[in-house]
């Protein structure tokens, strides 16, 4: 058995940049190369092409990241897990087998199926964040059941490249591979709590190195636009350092792991995967050497009995629209421009968002003491409706305002776009069945 | 004395359906009793009255020198319905920043 095994992830989100997984493939020494690039609403996307296609639903860059990736991975042993499959594993499992041969290389590819659950839901059954029944909230576009370990393990167990699943927990992405490669049990709760806290850390990629990190002269980040992203030496236990490659830019430390660690952790003392009950409370980061930490001290408790599902609907349209004053007496004149197109388009919208963006658009006002004085603003008006061409007429009226509104009004935009709205629900463990298929050149 | 919370501690948001998420960090672990004394759950409502529209429960973390702060009902009804042009409610984490507290 190996003494420690080195995770590194290349991708935090979608759309994430492509070189930083190519430097960590090439040079990172890498065990495994996990790429997280599936959020709650990308899946719901990834459905809605899928119907239109049905030969697409994988993650639309997974040709881009493979092909520069897949000649590394073959050279150097590295094997990947990803949640690129989206709502198509099987079809991105073929693409990648038919790019594989056209870059000249062999390649096995797992792909895993199963987290797919929308005929296994009752109408009836309640909406977690509102409760009430799913029936009820519009039209129902998909329906991913978040797996964990114990249904990758076949996966990982079939000596596949890469395993390519749809939605499984972010944070399984690493703790598949440990479980795998250490042997660790379903039920070994501490090894489990430890390699969670180690996948949350790793899964937004760059948001452990510095990104989203850097406050110019307050919380200086190196090299920001060669951001490296990190990996993580684990041992058989769990417990972890997490670096990155030398000479990629960025840091990491005390300070960038805390604020990843704490990320959209709704309850520390009870982070839900379906592989853990986590428990981050007694997490220690330590500064071991320049750019290096260690971590231990997590804990956990039994994993929930039932599985976390996430449900796609269509949600109507926004429109929007936006025009840019500037100068003296700029703020009244952007208000004016808001309040005739709000009245223009009165008793038309159920909700209409009219924001001064340079005073209200993020937080609806200004946070700070004190006064401000902006030398431009820019209008934006959106508003949601179930019909498209109503929704257009945010932007319309907005765009009217050139020659219909206030003095020296410029650059305006409009744009009209469909909404997929997610709700989530529980379903029973053993009602899913995960299923892997191998796909070879 | 009032001082901002900017220069104490840094932050960072994150979301989960209509609830925001802000993790508030110490730079110098000898300010972080202060900071659990100051930046109550009361007070941080007060601060983001009309924004964070339901309750605000507090997690410690003394151990990594941090705040939790979970807030319902504070994204316009979540990322994906949201008529915000900040639909995760990430730029929070600065609005916390502003907070003035008595130190």
């Amino acid at each position: 058995m190996v003494e420690t095994l080195r995770i590194g992830c290349g991708a935090g989100f979608q759309g994430d940049r492509l070189e930083p997984a190519l430097v960590l493939a090439e040079h990172g020494k890498l065990d495994y190369l996990m790429l997280e690039c599936l959020a709650e609403r990308t899946i719901a996307l990834a459905q809605l092409r899928r119907l239109n296609d049905p030969a697409a639903g994988y993650d639309a860059l997974l040709e881009r990241r493979m092909t520069g990736l897949l000649p590394l991975i073959k050279q150097n042993g590295v094997r990947i897990v990803t949640n690129m499959g989206a709502a198509n594993p099987i079809a991105g499992a073929q693409a990648i087998v038919a790019l594989a041969k056209k870059l000249g290389l062999t390649v096995r590819v797992a792909a895993l199926t199963g987290d797919a659950v929308l005929d296994l839901l009752d109408p009836n059954q309640n909406v977690l964040e509102t409760g009430e029944p799913l029936s009820s909230i519009g039209p129902l576009l998909s329906a991913n059941a978040y797996l964990g370990v114990e249904e990758m393990l076949p996966a990982m167990e079939s000596g596949a490249d890469i395993i390519l699943t749809g939605r499984v927990a972010d944070p399984s992405l690493a703790l598949a591979p440990l479980a795998h490669e250490f042997g660790w049990s379903i039920d070994d709760i501490d090894r489990f709590a430890r390699g969670t806290v180690v996948g949350h850390l790793l899964e937004c990629a760059g948001q452990l190195t510095g990104g989203y990190y850097a406050d110019p002269g307050k919380k200086d980040v190196p090299n920001m636009a060669r951001l490296g992203f990190p990996f993580a030496d684990v041992d058989a236990d769990g417990n972890a350092t997490f670096s990155k490659v030398a000479g990629t830019g960025g840091r990491i430390d005390r300070m960038t792991a805390t604020e990843q660690l704490l990320y959209e952790v709704t309850d520390p003392n009870a982070y839900l995967t379906p592989d853990i009950t986590a428990d981050f409370t007694e997490v220690q980061i330590m500064e071991t050497e320049p750019d290096t930490i260690a971590v231990t001290g997590g804990r956990g408790r039994k994993r929930p009995e039932t599985l976390k599902v996430s449900v796609g609907y269509h949600a109507g349209y926004i429109g929007e629209g936006e025009i840019s004053y500037g100068g003296e007496n700029c703020v009244a004149r952007a208000k004016l421009a808001g309040e005739i197109v709000a009245e223009r388009l009165r008793g038309q919208f159920q909700e209409l968002r009219v924001d001064i963006l340079g005073i209200t658009g993020l937080h609806t006002r200004p946070m700070s003491v004190g006064d401000y004085n902006p030398y431009e603003v820019r209008l934006r008006v959106a508003g949601r409706s179930t019909d498209r061409q109503k929704a257009a007429l945010v932007g319309e009226e907005v765009e009217t305002l050139w020659t219909n509104g206030p003095a020296g009004g410029g650059g305006a935009r409009k744009s009209t776009q469909e909404q997929i709205g997610i709700v989530s629900c529980l379903l029973a463990r053993a009602k899913v069945k995960p299923q892997v298929t191998v796909f070879e050149t | 004395m009032k001082r901002k919370l900017y220069d104490l501690a840094h932050a960072r948001a994150g979301d989960k359906g209509n609830t925001t998420i802000l993790s508030l960090i110490a730079y110098k672990a000898e300010d972080f009793a202060l900071l659990r004394e100051r930046v109550t759950p009361q007070a941080v409502k007060r601060h983001f009255a009309g924004i964070i529209k339901g309750e605000i429960v507090r997690y410690e973390l003394p151990g990594l020198g941090a705040l939790q702060f979970v807030g319902q009902d504070a994204l316009g009804g979540g990322v994906t319905t949201s008529l915000a042009i900040d639909v995760h409610g990430k730029s929070l984490s600065a609005a916390l920043l502003e907070m003035e507290i008595e130190a």
